[in-house]
């Protein structure tokens, strides 16, 4: 516990010192906010005021994943720079590197949930759930980030170039966000998108988040979710640790 | 017990064979030296040995413990210092001591009390709260140093430590390497410099391509080359034909034609004979601008180390 705790403190003062990754969880949620709400809502939602909440729960969600893509590209650069080297061979429980990391980065995605839940309420979002639905969908989401974050720790252990990492988790993530209900109702789109987007776990995501804020049952959607977070955890985190305890 | 054994060991990446059948004692207490050039082989036998690479062929132990089957026992006993200081950029110096002795169990206070003890032997007492990214590259190299000290390892593995650093801070990191064994800890030492294995290595082994080309004690090896070199620059080109015929009688040696116009260079297998042939040379009339007697550059070693080999 030490160790884990040691690399989340090591986490928390690199993230203090790297202006990029505060640029990431501050500017990318407010930037797409304000595209969407005032450039789009208009025409997508009828008014800003309607789809702003329907909106901010998109965003939360959107604004996680693409923090998540950080996660496996700040890994590689510690394996590129050798520092990882030194730490494998200390004799600490294994993993406890990886979880550390991964406690730095809910920090980051808490800040980054932060951002866009404030923002929102600037904007004039009033979600019905109250605080308790907002702090739910909130945890929800980061729930759904860490359990992701083991899949680009598992990515970066095995690709170990910085920027391959951070193109190929992009590559996955804009699509997963693009085509699904984030900003939009899927009714409106040809059939075979429409597909994609009902069976796209992001959609399952968003409208969980948008039930738990509305503060109605988000149904069977989370369900699926919660097993599928337990799914790439189970997955996933297990295999990171084995790969980076592996010798290679 | 021996601090490594190692029988065998192979490693290939794709077609390469980086290393290729190499077998290594070193000693417990002792400073063994692995010399050789950029990509003979010497980092990838030490990270098969520090546990971060699993070897082919072969195996490999450290106090007794095998490297694959038991990493966690040897890890408990080693310290790695790469080729490429391995600290954390984004950190000061003194939280990357920090994190390490959190890593290692200590104590906050025995953290700190330790962190200070480092940073004051190793003259970065006044640079321990910047960040690593400002130091100099002999301070990280001092700091990966300290890095691997935090707890006192049994073995310690220097990878190149020297490599790139000027000359002052290369006799500061040898007098900390001094202290180290002096202490107890024994230590695998990898270099391209054949006077810092010289300096430092109790054993050396010399290593190309993978394999072993020869080991033994400094004074077996040097034997086994052959004396020093003898680098003349004459101060008229035009004498250059005739101090050629000269040196090669006098030393008994052939003597190779290079690229300076005014310089001879040839082995000399000892320090007198290279007096009497520079005593020759004035005899003859020819001035010489400038001699210098040295020991045979890597380059050298390898050359008499791999024609020995095709003669036997």
């Amino acid at each position: 516990m030490t160790a884990t705790l040691a690399f989340g403190g090591r986490a928390l003062k690199k993230f203090r010192r790297t202006p990029i990754q505060l640029l990431d969880v501050a500017v990318h949620p407010v930037v797409f906010t304000l595209i969407f709400s005032f450039l789009f809502g208009g025409a997508v939602g009828g008014s800003i005021d309607a789809y702003i909440g329907y909106l901010v729960p998109g965003i939360l969600v959107m604004t996680l994943l693409v923090t998540t893509g950080t996660t496996g590209a700040a890994l590689s650069v510690d394996i590129a720079t050798g520092v990882y080297d030194r730490f494998r061979t200390l004799s600490i429980r294994p993993g406890a590197v990886l979880t550390g990391a991964l406690i730095g980065d809910l920090v980051r995605y808490a800040l980054a949930s932060v951002v866009v839940i404030v923002l929102g309420l600037a904007l004039g979002f009033r979600p019905a759930g109250g605080v308790a639905g907002v702090l739910g969908a909130v945890l929800l989401v980061l729930l759904f980030a860490v359990s992701l974050s083991w899949l680009w720790t598992l990515l970066a252990l095995t690709i170990k170039t910085p920027g391959a990492v951070l193109a190929l988790t992009q590559a996955v993530l804009y699509p997963l966000s693009f085509f699904s209900n984030i900003f939009t109702t899927p009714a409106t789109l040809p059939g075979w998108l429409q597909a994609f987007v009902d069976v796209n776990p992001v959609s399952h995501l968003v409208s969980a988040v948008r039930a738990l804020m509305a503060g109605t049952a988000p149904g069977a959607s989370l369900g699926w979710l919660l097993l599928g977070c337990a799914l790439l955890t189970a997955v996933f985190a297990p295999l990171a640790v084995r790969r980076f305890n592996a010798a290679g | 017990m021996h601090a490594v054994e190692a029988s065998g060991l192979v490693k290939a990446f794709g077609a390469t064979r980086a290393v290729d059948g190499i077998d290594l004692t070193v000693p417990t207490g002792s400073v063994y030296g692995f010399l050789g050039p950029n990509g003979a082989g010497k980092t990838t036998t030490i990270r098969m040995l520090a546990t971060l690479l699993r070897p082919d062929a072969g195996q490999a132990r450290v106090f007794g413990h095998d490297v694959v089957a038991e990493p966690a026992a040897v890890r408990g006993r080693i310290s790695l210092t790469g080729q490429y200081a391995s600290v954390d950029e984004t950190l000061t110096g003194r939280e990357n001591l920090t994190l390490l002795g959190r890593l290692h169990k200590l104590t906050r206070a025995a953290t700190a009390t330790r962190a200070d003890e480092l940073l004051a032997a190793f003259d970065l007492a006044d640079d321990g709260d910047r960040l690593v990214r400002t130091y100099s590259g002999g301070m990280r190299r001092r700091l990966d140093l300290a890095a691997g000290l935090v707890v006192r390892p049994d073995l310690l593995f220097l990878d190149e430590p020297t490599t790139g650093l000027d000359p002052r801070s290369r006799s500061e990191v040898w007098r900390v390497v001094r202290g180290l064994v002096a202490d107890g800890a024994t230590v695998l030492l990898t270099t391209q410099y054949l006077d810092e294995a010289d300096q430092l290595a109790d054993r050396i082994a010399v290593i190309d391509h993978g394999r072993l080309v020869a080991a033994g004690t400094n004074s077996e090896l040097k034997s086994s080359i052959g004396g020093g070199t003898l680098h003349v620059r004459l101060r008229d080109p035009g004498d250059r034909e005739a101090g050629l015929a000269l040196l090669a009688r006098a030393l008994g040696a052939a003597v190779p034609v290079d690229g300076d116009p005014a310089g001879l260079t040839a082995r000399a297998e000892a320090a007198g004979g290279a007096a009497a042939a520079l005593a020759e040379l004035s005899w003859a009339g020819i001035e010489v601008a400038e001699f210098a007697l040295g020991q045979p550059t890597l380059d050298e070693v390898f050359l008499a180390l791999t024609t020995k080999e095709k003669v036997a």
